[in-house]
């Protein structure tokens, strides 16, 4: 199947006190999505989730640059793309959605006026057609009276029909990507549930690939078919999310899922010993290795590669794949 | 059954709304509390669980006497806390900590860690600085942080670390009850179980109750002894922690259990039956406050509003299903 | 079960710091980070201010012994070496006086600022913190102080009791404290809404302490900043009171009064004896608002960032 997203060995850099200081959010991240498909991007602040789906946008800050890999889009080679042509292919073949929808609504706009504007620039539409058009797509994220919403802002609309108008917006221009960086991190409960759904409904309705980019891996279990862990600019474990789940084989996956509170179960969770790595100065070696359980004396001098499981799943450990010379001797072998 | 602790009486908090322009005339009233009665005992933790604006947070600012109840009795050690003076009130202050949702902006930017944690010390005890030092070295202790952190500015600190110091400040003057507000919400995944074990272990060695606010279900079902449910003012459920998760009764904990996300892609939550959003306070609907939206819905739910009766040991609920 | 830690801090400050302290030419990057403009004509300023006594070649009050009066610098003709930038009506070195006028614009100008800061920061802090009716009366006091013409009230207090380099100063301190009190309640406004001023509160603590350990300590940095603008602004308005006559009396130089006594000599061509004061004034007043601009934006991204 041909994919529609291929990253491979991404690399970006954030460059600070005149390029004496490199901060390496992507180090060499590789991922392929298809066509409808979900994939999951998990991992924590500073991990380089969403450096990553700027990279792919061509949204980064002035302080950051593609310094290696490539991102192939639809057969299109990404990273070599001029500005001009970016902001073409934003909005229309790649949305975006964002955190904060009150900063990704204008609120001197009406609802009517943001959710057409992608269809006005990348699909042409007109007048009537174009009205047709985002009635149909309040509809579509499930709005009610969207004849009347429409006409209102954003200040008069809560937080959950907010961020259900920002996914309208998404899906106006037509793509075939959408990238959704934490848009469920500021809503309630049962408002988060509704808007999983209506992500739910639109994805099976039009068929479009979705990055869903989290922290929860709630999230992940409900929304997604694949899932990539990413810790300290790399991903460390890439699969289906069934099999991560079930058996889970870099002990990040590992530590991040017994980490999670599980509704009725009052066993004590386990905590990562230390603190999230400092990008400025990863040393050589596994960047996890500080933290793991499981730990072998070539973890901290050796990284490791991406290593395959099984079709499709690989992981960024020693402990996988071929066996390893040097074994940690346990003090009860 | 020991004495509680902490204990609400039909307690109620209502904020005035006027009319922006002289004359300021009022034109209702936002109905934030409205008759909550829960008990905590001593070395318990009662979870709060609710969404946006059902009062949780109004709640704790009532329990903190940052604001005065309208209506009900809050009793600290069964004394009435609102006709505490002098002495007295200070004893609640030193016996009553917070912590709050933001490590960011709980410790004061410009004064040193141990200086932060002292400062409740300093504000009820009269110990040397050499005693204070010693106190400050021994809580930091206490939330897994070396002593020699305390000369150090908060600045120089991670989210979880600042949570901990902000812990350790609570603790410091001998706290019987601890008000956690989203204590882990803003913090990372893996913090989150750090912290969470702290807070636990924190509690078997000192004895320490709390009021655990928070909005994900299993954060706040794993840590806490009973669980109280919150909608628009009002208590609709309240069990224990692990009865609640088997045995949801008021169709709002079932929706928010049905809205929770899954810990396992195979794990299939019942469909989600809950539609529109929280109605605003200041105009609650009559009756039960959740009809509108209840699946359950009967006539008798828009005229009368249920109260909070026993189903079974440990398990009250508001709902005229029951 | 709890679990083990490791105990270093680590972020992004520790991460520079420690940046800092590795890299071997360390002197150079702190240089590198210094406003260079401003301290470049500060510093000197300040030297020549405090060393004045050593450094100027005669006692400005004084006449030159054997100088003639209006005698010009000594690249311009009619000029000698022992009078560099030349004399005055009374035949004093321009120099020297020059000299000790930056030393009174110094005083006046810190000293000045200093009395305005302290006044302007508590009565901010108070309205801010207390609220209240002691928030109105002060913020009206304020608007009623704005509405005086500051440099008139000041030549009007300056007339009332007498001149004296000193009562300049608390007066100057009294006319533009109100710059102060609007920025600085604004401030706590907002500062007393953070959590850990609320953290204070609930664990017990008076008011005083919150003022005295929360709110006092960060709001210090904007204390700074208007400061350092104000500088400026002090300085000027000495000169202008000296000007007038009603600053710092003769035979004390000041830069203001000898641009007085100056003027009448400027339709002669005597330039010299008001271009260099009038220099000064606009070096130092330079300065200062330079410094207090880069002062004011590395402050601030800091205070963001906690």
């Amino acid at each position: 199947m041909a994919a529609l997203l291929r990253v491979r060995e991404l690399k970006t850099h954030y460059f600070s006190f005149g390029g004496t200081r490199v901060v390496k959010a992507v180090d060499g991240v590789s991922l392929t999505l298809g066509k409808g498909e979900t994939i999951g991007l998990v991992g924590e602040s500073g991990c380089g989730k969403t450096t990553t789906c700027l990279s792919i946008v061509g949204l980064l800050p002035s302080a950051a640059r593609i310094v290696g890999g490539n991102i192939e889009f639809a057969g299109d080679e990404l990273t070599t793309k001029r500005p001009r042509e970016m902001r073409r292919i934003r909005g229309g073949q790649i949305a975006m959605i964002l955190q904060d929808p009150m900063a990704s609504l204008n609120p001197l706009f009406s609802i009517y006026r943001q959710v057409a504007e992608p269809a006005y620039y990348h699909q042409g539409m007109r007048s009537r057609l174009l009205r047709e058009r985002v009635k149909n797509l309040l509809r579509s994220v499930r709005i009610p009276s969207p004849e009347v919403r429409m006409r209102e802002y954003p200040h008069q609309m809560s937080g959950g029909m907010r961020q259900r108008v920002v996914g309208a917006i998404a899906m106006a221009g037509g793509p075939k990507l959408i990238i959704a960086d934490e848009p469920t991190t500021n809503l309630d409960v049962t408002i988060q549930a509704q808007y999983l759904d209506v992500l739910k409904d639109i994805q099976q309705q039009s068929g479009v690939a979705l990055v869903f980019v989290t922290h929860n891996l709630g999230i992940v279990a409900k929304m997604c078919d694949r899932m990539a862990v990413m810790y300290a600019g790399k991903i460390v474990e890439q699969g289906a999310v069934r099999d991560l789940f079930r058996d889970p084989k870099h002990p990040y996956t590992q530590a991040l899922l017994g980490s999670m509170p599980k509704l009725g179960n009052k066993e004590p969770l386990y905590a990562i010993p230390g603190q999230p790595p400092n990008l400025a100065q990863l040393g050589p070696g596994c960047a996890f290795h500080p933290r793991c359980a499981h730990a072998m004396p070539q973890c901290s001098t050796r990284e490791p590669d991406d290593r395959p499981i099984a079709a499709n799943w690989t992981a960024r450990c020693w402990l996988v794949g071929e066996p390893v010379r040097e074994r940690y001797v346990s003090a009860t072998a | 059954m020991s004495a509680p602790l902490l204990e609400l009486q039909n307690l109620q908090k209502y904020f005035p709304v006027s009319t922006g322009v002289l004359p300021r005339r009022k034109i209702g009233w936002v109905k934030a509390v409205d008759g909550v009665d829960i008990t905590i005992g001593p070395g318990e933790t009662l979870g709060l669980i609710g969404e946006s604006g059902c009062g949780k947070t109004t709640t704790s600012k009532l329990i903190l006497l940052q604001e005065t109840p309208t209506a009900g009795t809050i009793r600290f050690d069964g004394e009435d806390v609102s006709v505490l003076e002098g002495q007295e009130l200070m004893r609640y202050r030193r016996e009553v900590q917070v912590v709050f949702q933001d490590p960011y902006s709980s410790l004061s930017p410009r004064m040193r860690v141990g200086d932060i944690i002292a400062e409740p010390l300093e504000i009820h005890t009269s110990l040397s600085r050499q005693q204070l030092q010693y106190r400050v070295a021994e809580v930091l202790d206490l939330v897994g942080l070396q002593p020699e952190v305390a000369r150090l500015f908060p600045h120089e600190f991670s989210g979880g670390q600042r949570q901990r110091i902000a812990i350790a400040r609570a603790l410091a003057t001998n706290t019987r009850l601890v008000v956690l507000d989203e204590p882990v919400s803003a913090l990372d995944v893996s913090i989150r179980a750090q912290i969470m074990n702290q807070l636990e272990h924190l509690q078997q060695t000192l004895g320490v109750s709390y009021l655990f606010i928070g909005h994900d279900l299993a954060t706040v079902a794993h840590i806490s002894h009973r669980i109280a449910v919150m909608y628009l003012g009002q208590i609709v459920e309240l069990a224990d922690s692990l009865e609640l998760c088997e045995k949801p009764l008021h169709p709002y904990t079932q929706a928010l259990f049905s809205a929770a996300l899954p810990s396992h892609p195979d794990e299939r939550h019942e469909r989600l039956t809950i539609t529109g959003e929280v109605p605003s306070a200041l105009n609650p609907p009559s009756g039960c406050r959740f009809h509108p939206r209840c699946p359950h819905a009967m006539p008798c739910c828009a005229i009368e509003a249920p109260v909070r009766k026993p189903i079974a040991a440990e398990h009250t609920v508001a709902c005229h299903l029951y | 079960m709890v679990s083990t830690l490791d105990e270093t801090p680590v972020s992004a400050a520790t991460v520079v710091s420690q940046e800092f302290a590795s890299v071997p030419w360390r002197w150079t990057r702190l240089v590198r980070q210094l406003p260079i403009l401003p301290l470049a004509i500060l510093v000197p300023f300040v030297l020549i201010a405090l060393f004045a006594n050593y450094i100027a070649p005669y006692d400005p009050t004084e006449p030159i012994p054997g100088a003639k009066i209006f005698e010009p610098p000594y690249w311009m003709q009619g000029g000698s070496a022992h009078a560099l930038l030349g004399t005055d009506f009374q035949s004093r070195d321009v120099l020297s006086r020059l000299i000790f006028g930056a030393r009174v614009s110094l005083i006046v100008g810190v000293a000045g600022t200093i009395v305005a800061g302290s006044i302007g920061t508590a009565l901010g802090i108070l309205a801010g913190y207390l609220g209240g009716w002691v928030d109105q009366v002060i913020m009206r006091v304020t608007d009623a102080w704005l509405a005086l013409p500051g440099l008139v009230f000041a030549i009007f207090l300056a007339t009332m009791v007498g001149p004296s380099m000193w009562n300049i100063v608390i007066i100057l301190g009294l006319v533009y404290w109100t710059r102060y009190s609007r920025v600085i309640r604004g401030e706590v406004l907002s500062l007393r809404e953070r959590e850990f001023v609320k953290l204070s509160e609930i664990a017990g603590a008076s008011r005083t302490r919150v003022i005295l350990r929360h709110i006092l300590p960060n709001v210090l940095n904007s204390t700074m900043v208007l400061a350092s603008l104000t500088i400026g602004v002090v300085i000027i308005a000495e000169a202008s009171l000296s000007f007038l006559g009603v600053g710092v009396p003769p035979p004390e130089p000041a830069w203001g009064s000898m641009l007085a006594d100056g003027r009448s000599m400027l339709m002669v061509g005597d330039w010299w004896l008001t271009v260099f004061p009038g220099l000064g004034i606009l070096l130092v007043v330079l300065a200062t608002q330079l410094l207090g601009d880069w002062l004011r934006v590395r402050l601030d991204p800091q205070l963001r960032n906690m």
